[in-house]
């Protein structure tokens, strides 16, 4: 079962990271890589990324057919998502267990729609199809 | 059989046989939603047939048929789930023979954190006890529509994120311990609090609630809290004889027949607290105990042992602070440091709890002990507003007028 952890946090929170000592915030850096570092071993981390600010963002939205493109993030909200790690693992309460030991902040847990079944079905439908053709 | 007999025959019928069915189909099936779903089938297919064609002789045995009949329709029109249709039509879906019963982990699946409390007590009376939503939804004063929403929502999280059908372990264990207790106690004081005696219904939410209780308690013998939180409901249904007079009409502990007490639940309770209490690791609900347990020790209103109380009250604003603890503490006060003190406290909890009837009701007690008749009346009248439970009511208005 796949899960995405979104690590998220109110921009108040970045504010403040950001004015941290240089040493302080290297050091979050280094937990935040330690468990990206343990959770690989572990073999349940599939991907993932830290994202640049939503200052960085850009917007992209279709309307009346033509693609607007517009400044800053698509949500306007005081929380951010700060980065994001694609895991795999048995179950919910593994992809909690793995929220938890993130040591910077909150985490959003959103399990994958998983598309195997729909996958398999159009792949026997087209071997079905080339012995029949 | 009367009417009555009936709704009680069916009522232990359900919950006894609800929750192990369920679990036996999550357990072959793999699947909560559907082994949920058909289980309320044939309990609802039960509340049909059985008034009419009479109890059967293995009514437990009637409701697996049933569910497994339902199961197989369901399974038959879906081709996806051919794997299934054979699991189920070889098992016999007999009770798990393991020491820890099936339903435990029934019960931890549906106290999952990850679901809304709300969601959490309504799912549990379904899967675990067998209350149909019509009954939660009467239970707790909410439109039908909005249960079944709850529950086909949390139904869905529960398939969708993959929320496992197991019991928590290690270190785990005790914080979702606490998820399920709190859904216990929920369950218990709207059952017990809520109603009136004139409040028809099939299924006695409070009693419903201890049954709960004893069964996890029975699996997990060695957890204080619950041991606690089992005591504080006996002790409180000890009492239920008294909280209501001929009339229907409810009845305050100050006004008790404490001779209709039941003196063999109290002493339960009681036995039950010192279980907990010999396990050194003290919470909120053993505290909440033991102050019910001195109310029912006490030979009369006048007579309680109103200053341990009031240390255990303290205990409580240590562990789980609250204003309404805290109005409660000042009650307890009032006894021996006169009402005086005691409005000055419950003054002080005035916005945190403005929308609280009892507030109002014990500013209006602790006015009218200090004379001022017309304050007391003012929040009398504040109290009948925001009240609705009719028993309470129905309270408020006789003290109005008297």
């Amino acid at each position: 079962m796949k899960y995405v952890l979104m690590f998220v946090g109110s921009t108040e929170d970045q504010d403040s990271f950001d004015r941290l000592p240089a040493e302080q915030r290297a050091a979050a850096y280094e937990r935040a890589g330690k468990w990206f570092e343990e959770q690989s071993r572990a073999g349940r981390l599939v991907g993932g990324e830290e994202l640049q600010g939503p200052g960085s963002s850009t917007t992209v939205r279709i309307k009346n057919g033509r693609a607007i493109v517009t400044d800053g993030p698509y949500i306007e909200a005081k929380e951010i998502i700060g980065g994001f790690a694609i895991v795999e693992v048995k179950d919910l309460d593994e992809a909690l267990a793995m929220a938890k030991a993130w040591p910077a902040g909150a985490v959003e847990v959103r399990p994958v729609v998983d598309h195997s079944a729909d996958i398999e079905q159009s792949q026997a439908r087209l071997a079905d199809s080339a012995k029949n053709g | 059989m009367n009417s009555q007999e009936f709704t009680g025959v069916f009522a232990a019928v359900f919950r006894e046989e609800a929750g192990r069915l369920t679990a036996a189909l999550v357990r072959t099936l793999g699947d909560f939603n559907l082994a949920e779903e058909v289980v309320q089938d044939s309990l609802v297919a039960a509340l049909e047939t059985w008034p009419e064609q009479g109890i059967p002789d293995k009514p437990g045995a009637w409701l697996m048929t049933t569910a497994r009949r339902r199961a197989i329709d369901i399974l038959r029109r879906g081709k996806r789930y051919r794997d299934k249709l054979a699991l189920l039509e070889r098992s016999d879906l007999r009770p798990e023979s393991s020491e820890t019963d099936d339903r435990l982990r029934l019960i931890f699946t549906c106290c999952h954190p990850a679901l809304s409390q709300e969601a959490q007590v309504a799912l549990t009376l379904r899967a675990v006890v067998g209350f149909t939503t019509t009954e939660i939804a009467s239970a707790f004063l909410l439109a039908e529509a909005t249960v079944a929403q709850r529950i086909v929502r949390a139904k869905r999280k529960i398939v969708d994120a993959h929320i496992p059908y197991r019991m928590p372990e290690g270190a785990e264990l005790a914080g979702r311990l606490d998820g399920v207790l709190s859904v216990l106690y929920l369950m218990f004081n709207e059952g017990y609090l809520s109603h009136g005696a004139q409040v028809a219904m099939r299924r006695d939410l409070a009693d419903d609630a201890l049954w709960l209780a004893s069964l996890v308690a029975r699996f997990m013998p060695d957890q204080p809290e619950l041991l606690g939180l089992l005591a504080l409901m006996k002790l409180n249904l000890a009492r239920s004889e008294a909280r209501f007079d001929a009339g229907g009409e409810m009845v305050l502990l100050p006004d008790q027949d404490r001779s209709l007490w039941d003196q063999v639940a109290i002493a339960e309770g009681i036995e039950l607290l010192k279980r907990a209490g010999a396990m050194r690791a003290t919470g909120p609900y053993q505290v909440q105990a033991a102050i019910a347990a001195l109310h029912s020790e006490a030979r009369s209103w006048a007579e309680t042992d109103w200053h341990q109380i009031v240390v255990l009250y303290d205990a409580l604003v240590r562990m789980a602070d609250s204003p309404v603890v805290r109005l409660n503490r000042a009650v307890a006060m009032s006894h021996f440091a006169g009402p005086q003190a005691a409005l000055g406290e419950v003054n002080d909890l005035a916005i945190a709890l403005s929308g609280y009837h009892l507030l109002h009701s014990i500013r209006a007690d602790l006015l009218e002990q200090l004379g001022e008749r017309a304050q007391a009346r003012e929040a009398l009248r504040r109290a009948l507003e925001l009240c609705s439970n009719p028993a309470e009511r129905s309270l408020l208005e006789r003290k109005l007028r008297g």
